[in-house]
Order: structure tokens, then C-alpha cells, then sequence
């Protein structure tokens, strides 16, 4: 046994001194520099580009003038689009980690293993642009360790949001640092890394459940402002159902993209199993929704607010449990049983929209719903929004595009 | 009784309790010490753990049918808070044309509205209300606000992060926070003077109100002028006082002629204290953290046999 050992350190010791010089070279660094940066000059790139230089500048701008500069945010509304889309979307979206992770390491569903370390990466890089929308909308963004290092708002929800976020933020790098490593080159501290990953998923799991519901607790404070149908006090536990089935949709959705434009980044596995993987993950989102939209009636019984139905409020409150929530399980209950993938594609980006509906109502539309004048949010935010998303796509081809993400990394156990 | 005189004790009491309760305190905490009374309190079995807060804090007293809309105190608040110059001049009546809010810059605002019996003016002053349990300071994830033992809730803007949670988390729509400033932007509401009740003086706006709209005074002396007042002139007031029970109970209270929702009151916050509603989610915690790890432990060690054991059957 110690000899292994040592003999593991051995191997990544000169494995390390020869990646510290040809490494960055080799893969890094393009070889030839002229027809790289041709390529770069692509009709997407140029667009992405363009929509993030103008987000640059507008963020820019914030930083000089003040928040006031480019949002609509007011002493009544003091929340807009970076929270609402970045934060209270971003992390729900992101709970593919924990979903596929808790599947496939914890429960032992090796079916799903050909998609978990994409879902690990598309987690990772949604809480890291959740984490970029929120240093936008903070005051003093730099001050984003306060809570962290001394300054203990114990009686708060978000204070156990930011410590959460932080934590599992480390445990999803963690958890997809073998594709990194196999990058790099590290193929014995990869392994290493590999045999911690079942520790980490569960982990994970633990902050995942807690954070996603204290989203949603973070709202128990303001019986007053948030309209009746949408306030309950299970919104913890409505927050966590909803970005369960966020996660799987996310995750039938981000596949199917690869399927279009990373081709020839995945193995005759991935793409093989991909059919019989969305139909699972169909069957698994079908049993999450009709979850969720049980406790959303147990919610409305509990609250008692059958009368405001029948006002504007309760028109659009029936058109997300209706139209987003209910009408999705139906049709993923209908694909799966005619093992109909196109349906179960379709029903995935349906749904999903259903969770962001809900996310917006409770953290936007609903909320202060009495104020006689209200702005939601004003263009400069959801341009900065849109430079964010395209930076977050771009980062996620790039990793795509050189780590092991949707192929299976060397002599990987099964 | 005299309106003056009663002024006048208040405000004496006020300044006298500082020294009288540091003394009490000294006394009981040796006299406990002496006693190894610690001992017993730790004993000691409460059937609910109720925050009553410092029986001995101070609060403010607005009573609304008092008030003529003559805008002094904000001229006052303005001044004893370094606060920016006003777009209006605080002799200027045309602000009542619309109901203002609280701002970044202006602590405390006055509003017209109608009587709806008389359709006399009844004007209404807005601020922070000083909650027992405040909202605000349990929404903030750094701390930085604080209940004082004296009674106003303060905000250290050295911690603060800027996230507005406070803002969001405030049933009364007080807190503000400076959109156009990028490099230290803060939070901004009223304190209720605590730089000049710590001085033992009384809040700028009680001490410059012409006509007694306004009184400071240990908050349990307060309820009992207001329930005097109430009592002595039924046909005066409406038989509340607003800020005894709503939210968990604020150190500002207020009495009116008039129904208090007329004035723009909140009056759906029923009498719980606001950070209760968190508290129960906040205190699962540790049974997720205490559960998930055997459950999915579990769970993990179940795959992997049922994983040997297939595995044999195979071979």
C-alpha cells in the first residue's frame, strides 16, 4: 500500500515538472496564432462579442455612477433583474450538479453517468454567474467576504445563502476538477481526485437542499409585500421541489445543445445513450412536477386564498400552475409513455420556463404588488443580463471544447 | 394633566435612567455573584422563550390629531443628521400635493390626508418605527443593524454590503439606500437621534414639534400617556394605538382620530414579530445537516451492495 502510494506521487511529481513547461504551451496557447484568431471571426463570436462589450461598458458605468445608472431599482423595489434572473433563476438552473450528482454517485444510477460531468460543469458555471450577477447588484461588491469573515448575520437567511453558495461553489470545482485535471495532465492527482467525489456529491446535496429552500425562506419575511397566492410558508420546500425539476430540465435541454454544436467533443457513448437518458430524465422530471404542483395546491388551501383567484393576480397565478406547471407534467407523462424524446425536449424547455415564471412572480411581480406605480426592471439591466448569459456560454464552449466534459475520461470506473 | 409638565417628566426620566439603571445593574450582577444566584438562573425553566426586549427602552409618541402639517420636524431631522438640502424649502406646502416617501437624504417625511368624516387635513409623519424585534436588522446577512438596549434600531455602514435585503424584509417601507453613489453607498433611515439620546438629549424632531405631536419617553410611560389621552377624550381618538401590538410591537406609537389604514398604515402585519417567520426555517437547519448525511450515506452504501451482490449472482 505505501508503495502505490509513493509510487503515485512519483508518477504526478515528474508528471507535474513536465506539464509546467510544455503544457502551457501545448495546449494553452494555440500553435499558430495568424489562423486562430482567424477562426475566432465567427458570425457567433462577433455577436457574443459585441453583446458583451456593450455590457462591459454598462457595467462599467454602474461602477462609476451607482446602481441608479443603469437600473430601475427604487427605494419601494430595491430588487431587479441581476437578482431576480441571476440569483433566484441562476441557482434553481444550477441544481444539475446536485440532481445528476446525488443520481449517479449516490444512488448508483450508472445510466446516467455519461451526463454527469457535463451537469457538474453547467451547476459550477451557473452559480459562478450567480455569484457575478449578485457582485453587479451589490453596493459594495467588495465587500462580498463580510459574511464569510467575521461579520455574522446569524439570524439571516441570505447569510446562510452566501456561506452556502461559497461552499458549494468549492465543492462543485472540486467535484469537476478530474476533467480539469485530465486537461491539464495530472492524470494521477485525478484519480485521486476521483475517489473523493462520492463524499463531495453528498455534500453537495446537503448544501443544495438547504440553499435552494432558504431562496425560497428568504421571501417568509415579507407576508405584507408578497401577494397571498404566491406567499406560504412552504416556500422552502416549493423553492427545492421546483429546482429539482429545473435541474433535470436543464440538463435534457444542455444535452440536446451539445447534440448540435459539440459534435465531435463526445464519445459513441455519450451521444448513444442520450435518447434513453432524456426519456429517464422525462419520467423523473413528470414525477418531480406532479410533486410540486401537489404542494402548490396544498399551498393555496393552507393559505386560503381561493378568493383572490379571480382577480388579475390569480388569472396570471393560474396561468403558472396551469399553463407551466401542470400542462408540462401531462406532456412529460405522454412522452415518456410513448417514448417520444422530441416530446420529453419540448416539455423540458416548457417546464423550465415554468420555474423561471415562478421565480420572477415571487421575487418581482408578486412582490409589493400593492404599490400603486411600479418598474420592474430598466434595458440597461437586461442588456448587462444578456452580456452575462453570453459569457457564461462562451465559457462553458471553451471548457467543452478542451476538457473531458461529454466523454468519458481515460480507464473511468463503471 | 399639564402637557408641559408631562413633557418635562418624560424627558427628565429619560435622561436620569442611564446612570439609575447602570447602578441597578452593577447591584444585581454583584449581588448575584455574591448570592451564586448564576447558578439557580441557569436552572431556571422558562415555558416560552417570548422577547419582551429592555423593559426600560425608550420610543416616541405621535399622536396624529395633534399634528398641523407644519413640517418642523423634518426641517429638524434635516439638521441634527448633517442631512443634504431639500428640493423643497421646509416651509413649502405644495409637497402635500403627493404622499412622499422616506429617501436616501431624507429620514422622515409628513403627509396630508383627508379626514374621510370631516374632510379636515390629518397629517402623518413617516420613519423608521423601531421595531422590538426588527425585520430588517434579522434580514441582514452581515449584521449591521442592531436593536439597542435603549430602543432605536442603528446600522453600521462599515459592514454593510449593499445587498438591500433590509429594504426588502421592512413591513413599514423605510430603509433607503443611495443609487447614485458607487463608492460607499449606505443604507439611510431614521435613528431616532441615538447620537443625541446617548448624550441624554431628546430626539430633534420632539424637541422642535410646536404642539407636542411628538413625545420621547421610556416606551412603558408612553402607552400609559396614550391610554390616557385616549380615555380622557373618547370622541378625540379611535380607540388604538398603533404600534403596541402591529409587527411584534414598535418603540414608535402613534395615535389618531381617524382609522389608521386611512392614513396609509400598514394593518395587515398582525402582532407577530416579523423575524419568527424565518426562525423555524433557519433552525431545520442543523437537522439537515445532522440527517442528509445518513440518509444519502445510506443510500450510497445500498447501491454499491446491491451493485457486489448482482455482480455475484452474474458470475
Amino acid at each position: 500500500m505505501k508503495r502505490s502510494n509513493e509510487r503515485l506521487e512519483a508518477t504526478s511529481g515528474s508528471y507535474a515538472n513536465g506539464v509546467a513547461r510544455e503544457w502551457p504551451k501545448a495546449r494553452l496557447f494555440p500553435q499558430d496564432w495568424a489562423a486562430y484568431l482567424r477562426g475566432l471571426i465567427t458570425p457567433f463570436n462577433v455577436i457574443a462579442g459585441a453583446i458583451i462589450l456593450v455590457g462591459l461598458v454598462l457595467v462599467v458605468i454602474r461602477f462609476i455612477y451607482g446602481l441608479g445608472a443603469v437600473t430601475s431599482a427604487s427605494q419601494d423595489q430595491p430588487w431587479g433583474l441581476f437578482l431576480s434572473w441571476g440569483l433566484f433563476c441562476g441557482v434553481p438552473m444550477s441544481a444539475t450538479g446536485f440532481v445528476l450528482g446525488t443520481a449517479v454517485y449516490v444512488f448508483g444510477m450508472k445510466a446516467y453517468h455519461p451526463v454527469v460531468k457535463n451537469a457538474i460543469l453547467v451547476g459550477f458555471l451557473g452559480y459562478l454567474f450567480a455569484v457575478i450577477s449578485l457582485l453587479v447588484d451589490l453596493g459594495r461588491p467588495w465587500r462580498l467576504p463580510y459574511p464569510i469573515i467575521g461579520n455574522f448575520g446569524t439570524a439571516s437567511v441570505l447569510f446562510l445563502v452566501a456561506w452556502h453558495v461559497l461552499l458549494y461553489l468549492t465543492c462543485q470545482f472540486l467535484e469537476f476538477s478530474p476533467s480539469v485535471l485530465e486537461w491539464v495532465g495530472l492524470r494521477a492527482l485525478r484519480q485521486r481526485a476521483g475517489q473523493i467525489i462520492v463524499g463531495l456529491t453528498i455534500v453537495g446535496a446537503i448544501l443544495s437542499t438547504l440553499h435552494q429552500s432558504a431562496l425560497g425562506a428568504m421571501f417568509l419575511l415579507v407576508p405584507g409585500k408578497l401577494h397571498p397566492l404566491w406567499y406560504t410558508p412552504y416556500l422552502p420546500v416549493l423553492f427545492l421541489v421546483s429546482a429539482i425539476a429545473a435541474g433535470i430540465c436543464v440538463v435534457i435541454f444542455v444535452s440536446q445543445i451539445t447534440r448540435y454544436f459539440f459534435k465531435d467533443k463526445g464519445d459513441r457513448e455519450y451521444f448513444g445513450s442520450l435518447d434513453k437518458i432524456t426519456l429517464g430524465l422525462g419520467k423523473a422530471a413528470a414525477f418531480v412536477l406532479v410533486t410540486y404542483f401537489g404542494l402548490k395546491l396544498i399551498a393555496l388551501a393552507h393559505a386560503n386564498a381561493w378568493d383572490y383567484l379571480g382577480t388579475p393576480y390569480g388569472y396570471w397565478y393560474l396561468v403558472e400552475i396551469l399553463g407551466f406547471v401542470l400542462v408540462p407534467t401531462i406532456l412529460f407523462i405522454i412522452a415518456t409513455n410513448r417514448h417520444s424524446v422530441k416530446l420529453v425536449r419540448f416539455t423540458a424547455i416548457f417546464a423550465l420556463v415554468g420555474v423561471i415564471i415562478n421565480r420572477f412572480n415571487v421575487s418581482m411581480i408578486a412582490l409589493n404588488w400593492q404599490l400603486p406605480e411600479r418598474e420592474f426592471f430598466a434595458w440597461k439591466e437586461f442588456l448587462i443580463v444578456l452580456a452575462i448569459i453570453t459569457t457564461e456560454i462562451v465559457v462553458y464552449r471553451w471548457i467543452v471544447n478542451r476538457m473531458p466534459v461529454i466523454r468519458e475520461l481515460p480507464d473511468a470506473e463503471h | 394633566m399639564d402637557r408641559e409638565a408631562g413633557k418635562e417628566m418624560v424627558v427628565k426620566k429619560a435622561t436620569g435612567i442611564g446612570r439609575r439603571d447602570f447602578l441597578k445593574g452593577a447591584l444585581a450582577v454583584t449581588g448575584s455573584l455574591v448570592g451564586l444566584s448564576l447558578l439557580g438562573n441557569r436552572n431556571k425553566v422558562l415555558a416560552a422563550e417570548d422577547f419582551s426586549g429592555n423593559p426600560n427602552r425608550f420610543g416616541m409618541l405621535t399622536d396624529i390629531t395633534r399634528c398641523i402639517g407644519c413640517r418642523r420636524c423634518e426641517a429638524a431631522c434635516n439638521k441634527a443628521n448633517n442631512l443634504p438640502a431639500p428640493k423643497v424649502a421646509f416651509d413649502d406646502k405644495t409637497v402635500f400635493e403627493e404622499k412622499r416617501r422616506t429617501d436616501a437624504g431624507i429620514y422622515t417625511v409628513v403627509n396630508r390626508y383627508a379626514n374621510p368624516k370631516t374632510g379636515q387635513p390629518v397629517y402623518r409623519k413617516v420613519q423608521c418605527n423601531h421595531c422590538a424585534e426588527p425585520a430588517c436588522a434579522s434580514a441582514c446577512p452581515v449584521g449591521a443593524f442592531k436593536k439597542t438596549p435603549e430602543g432605536p434600531v442603528i446600522y453600521d455602514e462599515k459592514i454593510c454590503i449593499g445587498c438591500r435585503y433590509c429594504i426588502t424584509a421592512c413591513p413599514f417601507y423605510i430603509p433607503t439606500f443611495e443609487y447614485d453613489d458607487a463608492g460607499s453607498p449606505a443604507i439611510q433611515k431614521c435613528f431616532m437621534c441615538f447620537q443625541r439620546i446617548s448624550k441624554g438629549e431628546v430626539p430633534a424632531c420632539a424637541v422642535e414639534c410646536p404642539v407636542e405631536a411628538i413625545t420621547f419617553g421610556k416606551r412603558s410611560d408612553l402607552l400609559r400617556i396614550a391610554r390616557d389621552r385616549i380615555k380622557n377624550e373618547p370622541d378625540r381618538y379611535i380607540n388604538q394605538i398603533y404600534g403596541e401590538t402591529e409587527a411584534g410591537g414598535t418603540d414608535w406609537l402613534y395615535i389618531s382620530g381617524v382609522p389608521f389604514e386611512t392614513l396609509g398604515f400598514p394593518t395587515n402585519l398582525g402582532t407577530k414579530p416579523m423575524p419568527e417567520l424565518t426562525r423555524e426555517f433557519l433552525s431545520s437547519v442543523p437537522l439537515v445537516l445532522a440527517i442528509w448525511p445518513a440518509l444519502l450515506g445510506g443510500a450510497y452504501l445500498f447501491a454499491k451492495k446491491q451493485k457486489e451482490l448482482s455482480n455475484e449472482t452474474k458470475q
